[in-house]
């Protein structure tokens, strides 16, 4: 006898949240947590990076720039991976948050990505006398910005259309490519962007700047993540909200043809 | 001659385009999704 067929067991967890009434019930209360847990955090990590962390033998004050411009860079490519692994659940198990979850998460991914390339210039010009060079590490991150305004468009070109966004997805999912390429540019090509401090389970930095950094970078990811909450509110809330406005236009016009006849 | 810069004119501005951005970023979220929710209650009603 054929062994009875038994869902994954992921599948059921994962479509426990793909209810939206129980997605805002769930986002009510963990949304402001995420928001005013990560302000708090965020605000005396870079407090401590500002007045208390020590300025660096070799670039003075200028390294308290780190505690702005890592976190951002994190987030600028934690932004495209959420968004490339929300494309996948939603391409493969057709997921219906999950579409909207990539779509909250492109607006905090780019404004991130902004934010690590203005620091990272401000952060150029006083330690390499530039504020842009050509180099691999710059330029794609550069290439990610731009990645995220093409998926922008896109997104936003498929709600419009009411045709679905999986093209939007399946250029989710391509544009990961650029994320290991950012990750592994300082150690294919020559640059003058330093090579990776922190890597999985050791550190080169010393304590006293690894510890605010940590924070920081913590901090700015609890807001990101209540950012991303409150955009798939308002996607979910927007989407709604016209589709009952359809609703009752569709139904007016029924109406309206019954009484006519 | 070797150029002087003051370093803390941009740590100041990163700092103020770190935070300031992300308080921009934070409310404009915020006010997005109560004015969404808004127009669903409105479509209910209507």
């Amino acid at each position: 006898m054929p062994a009875t067929p038994t869902p994954a067991k992921s599948a059921p967890i994962m479509h426990g949240f793909a209810n939206p009434a129980r997605f805002v019930r769930l986002a009510r209360w963990l949304m402001p947590l995420l928001l005013v847990s990560g302000i708090v955090i965020a605000a005396a990590a870079l407090a401590w990076g500002l007045f208390v962390a020590p300025a660096d033998g070799l670039q003075g004050e200028t390294v308290r720039i780190l505690y702005i411009h890592v976190p951002a860079a994190w987030l600028g490519m934690g932004g495209w991976m959420a968004i490339a692994v929300a494309s996948l659940v939603e391409l493969v198990w057709r997921h219906p948050l999950a579409g909207i979850a990539a779509r909250a998460a492109a607006v905090p991914g780019a404004v991130y990505t902004v934010f690590c390339l203005i620091t990272g210039s401000l952060w150029g010009r006083p330690a390499w006398g530039a504020w842009w060079v050509w180099d691999g590490r710059l330029t794609s991150m550069l290439v990610l910005l731009f990645l995220y305004f093409g998926y922008l468009a896109l997104a936003d070109a498929s709600s419009e259309a009411q045709g679905g966004s999986r093209l939007a997805a399946i250029f989710g999912l391509v544009g990961a490519i650029n994320i290991p390429v950012i990750h592994y540019s300082v150690l294919w090509w020559n640059s003058l962007h330093q090579p990776p401090s922190i890597s999985l389970g050791r550190s080169a930095m010393a304590p006293d700047f690894l510890w605010p950094l940590l924070a920081a970078t913590i901090g700015f990811s609890l807001i990101f993540g209540g950012v991303v909450l409150a955009r798939m509110r308002a996607i979910l809330a927007d989407v709604q909200a016209e589709a009952r406005l359809r609703r009752k236009a569709r139904n007016g016009a029924g109406a309206g043809a019954w009484s006519d006849a | 001659m070797r150029e002087v810069l003051d370093p803390w004119m941009f740590v100041y501005a990163a700092y103020a385009i770190g935070i300031g951005g992300t308080a921009i970023m934070v409310a404009w979220s915020l006010m997005a999704m109560r004015g969404a929710e808004r127009r669903r209650e409105r479509s209910r009603e209507g």
